[in-house]
């Protein structure tokens, strides 16, 4: 009953259904696979389980990228300062789980503090040691920052190319701020040294194929949510402002608020994405501030597909699976791959890989019909 | 909401206007960068009315509209929606849930939902974003659906994408949109700029068929149209009142034909 509620916004999404069938394929064969014995040919080693996992995490960002340019219109180009908070939420929870394990063993500040001469827990830290509230902060801090931010820009109706440039004013300037040593976060290394997490080793084979399992079932969550938000009369308004935002404005709708709303909410997944990213690289730093880190978002959800939600997964895990392999192959190379795919994309397949998979399966029927 | 809006609706439903007006624009100015786009405007529409304002290009009739929907403010005067409500107090959707709805020169639908869709989301009711969320039409909502459908000659095809509609369904998927709405005021820029002259009949039959139940505002260049629906003509130039009666009076004034011949 419940889980029929919960995937009934999957009817009609062809390539929804697709995806979270795979992904739950993957989250039940991944721990096997991982569990067999090492010199087995089917074994998969733990790294490769946590790469998946933060492909994941990836996917999840796109998702929630997706949702406000495909959806509401609004080309965020600053949705990694949303993930890198949540991030460095959750680091701040790991951080603080190290206890007197650091370098300088002080069993109350991290070591970053400790080398900076500060003698107490700088106040906005506090709390941090329990579990919930950390995980309360990876939704609220990139939530109440965008919340602050959406209520700002699109009450004074910024839109367009001036509301991209300023979302990426945004995340550049949280970069700066978060570089500097006494904000508190660690300056230009970060978050970083993590032990264990609920009391869990993060070395542990077990801890992360929980972590990627976790990352599966977000991304489930986060992706159904999102549906669940398309398909009701909140997303027809949504893509009613993305196509004539005046017209409806005039039929009684207050643009502004359902902009805040979906924004803030896309926010927040970005968060939780970040907040399971940061376990399984082991480092939050400014660097996931940067704004190439956002334009980089854009370009899986552009090659993905726009406004369909399962392309910008699709997206997101394409081009970061060639990533790692070109980066591998040819280091160099790759930001003039990403540049080139971005280009082609753009000028051939302006609906991504989601709309050239419509067409195929149109053509196809088209030519069955005639034969 | 502003105080206006909701005593409007939790009431009779009706703006007050028991005087016999619905709008009432006095002394309205607006320049835009030196230019005087409206100037020293009076101009008062009764409740149930259908009036047709026709002057040649720049004469302010656009931006009168833009004025009563909220979307330009004016630099002085008054705009007043039955007796209670300031419409130079409210936002666009506060003016259109009080009761104003607006048809753009331009045919403005939602291009990529369905024509059922479209006036779906046009319907009168709540419009927050949380009642959103979980909203559903009710029998009652998808019969008035149905209904408006059938008087804006779309009710076969209501399941087809907005966009993909001729340029004539799409001015009358328009006024739809405006009927759920359940205006008290309806605001109509040019309705039938580039319809066929049977659309334009129909168009016609339809206004006229919705006056008296609503007050209707007509803007339009095509006088033969203008003929075979008003009443009641107003005459803007440079953004004021220039002549104000019936089709045959307002072509005998010779004002009138001295802005429109150049003589």
């Amino acid at each position: 009953m419940l889980l029929t509620s919960l995937l009934k916004p999957l009817a009609g999404d062809r390539g929804g259904q697709v995806m979270l069938a795979v992904l739950a394929v993957a989250a039940l064969l991944v721990p096997i696979l991982n569990m067999l014995p090492a010199g087995h040919a089917l074994h998969m080693p733990t790294y490769m389980v946590t790469l998946l996992g933060k492909y994941l995490t990836y996917a999840l960002l796109a998702v929630a990228v997706d949702l406000v340019w495909g959806y509401l219109g609004i080309l965020s180009l600053g949705h990694g300062a949303f993930f890198a908070l949540g991030g460095y939420a959750m680091g701040m929870y790991l951080m603080r789980q190290i206890g007197d394990r650091g370098v300088y063993g002080n069993p109350e500040l991290p070591d970053f503090m400790v080398f900076l001469n500060w003698q107490e827990l700088p106040w906005f830290w506090y709390g941090f040691d329990m579990f919930w509230f950390a995980l309360m902060m990876v939704m609220l801090m990139p939530g109440v920052l965008a919340f602050i931010f959406g209520w700002l820009t699109f009450r004074s109706r910024v839109t367009g190319v001036y509301l991209s440039i300023i979302t990426q004013a945004l995340t550049y300037a949280l970069m700066l701020a978060f570089f500097r040593n006494e904000m508190g976060f660690g300056g230009n290394n970060g978050l970083t040294d993590f032990k264990d997490i609920l009391g869990f080793s993060l070395q542990a084979d077990s801890t992360r194929i929980a972590l990627f399992i976790a990352s599966a079932f977000a991304l489930a969550g986060g992706y159904l949510a999102c549906r669940h938000i398309v398909t009701s009369r909140l997303g027809r308004v949504t893509v009613a402002i993305r196509d004539a935002e005046s017209r409806t404005r005039f039929v009684g709708y207050r643009v502004e608020d359902y902009k805040v709303w979906i924004f803030t909410f896309s926010a927040m997944l970005a968060g939780i994405a970040g907040a399971l990213y940061v376990p399984q690289v082991g480092i939050i730093n400014p660097g996931e501030f940067s704004p190439l880190n956002s334009i980089e978002i854009v370009i899986w959800v552009a090659i993905g597909g726009r406004a369909t939600l399962y392309g910008a997964i699709l997206g997101a895990l394409l081009v970061n699976y060639a990533k790692t392999v070109f980066t591998g192959l040819m280091p160099d190379s790759w930001l003039f791959l990403l540049g080139a795919l971005f280009v082609v994309v753009t000028l051939y397949l302006p609906q991504g890989l989601a709309g050239l998979m419509r067409q195929l399966k149109q053509i196809r029927r088209f030519g069955r019909a005639e034969a | 909401m502003s105080e206006g809006a909701h005593l409007l609706h939790d009431e009779a439903g009706l703006p007050d206007a028991s005087h016999i007006a619905i709008l009432y624009l006095e002394d309205l100015n607006v320049s835009f960068d030196g230019f005087k786009a409206i100037n020293n405007l009076n101009l008062y529409i009764d409740r149930g009315e259908l009036r047709c304002i026709i002057g040649p290009n720049g004469a302010g009739k656009t931006t009168m509209m833009d004025i009563i929907t909220g979307k330009t403010r004016p630099d002085s005067g008054q705009a007043w929606f039955g007796q209670t409500i300031d419409l130079l107090k409210l936002t666009e959707p506060e003016i259109a849930n009080a009761g104003i709805g607006r048809k753009f020169q331009k045919p403005t639908v939602f291009e990529s939902h369905s024509v059922a869709e479209n006036l779906e989301l046009a319907m009168h009711g709540n419009k927050r974003v949380w009642y959103s969320l979980r909203a559903r039409l009710s029998g009652e909502q998808r019969n008035q659906i149905d209904e408006t459908l059938h008087t804006i000659g779309l009710h076969e095809q209501p399941d087809q994408q907005a966009g993909a509609l001729s340029h004539g369904q799409k001015q009358w998927l328009e006024i739809g949109m405006l009927l759920v709405q359940k205006p008290y005021l309806l605001l109509v820029d040019e309705p039938v700029a580039g319809m066929t002259h049977q659309e334009m009949d129909r168009t016609a039959e339809l206004l006229t068929s919705l006056a008296g139940r609503h007050s209707v505002v007509v803007v339009e260049h095509d006088m033969d149209f203008v003929r075979s629906i008003a009443h009641k003509v107003t005459v803007l130039h440079q953004g004021s009142v220039l002549a104000e009666g019936s089709m045959d009076e307002v072509q005998n004034d010779q004002r009138v034909i001295e802005v429109y011949l150049g003589e």
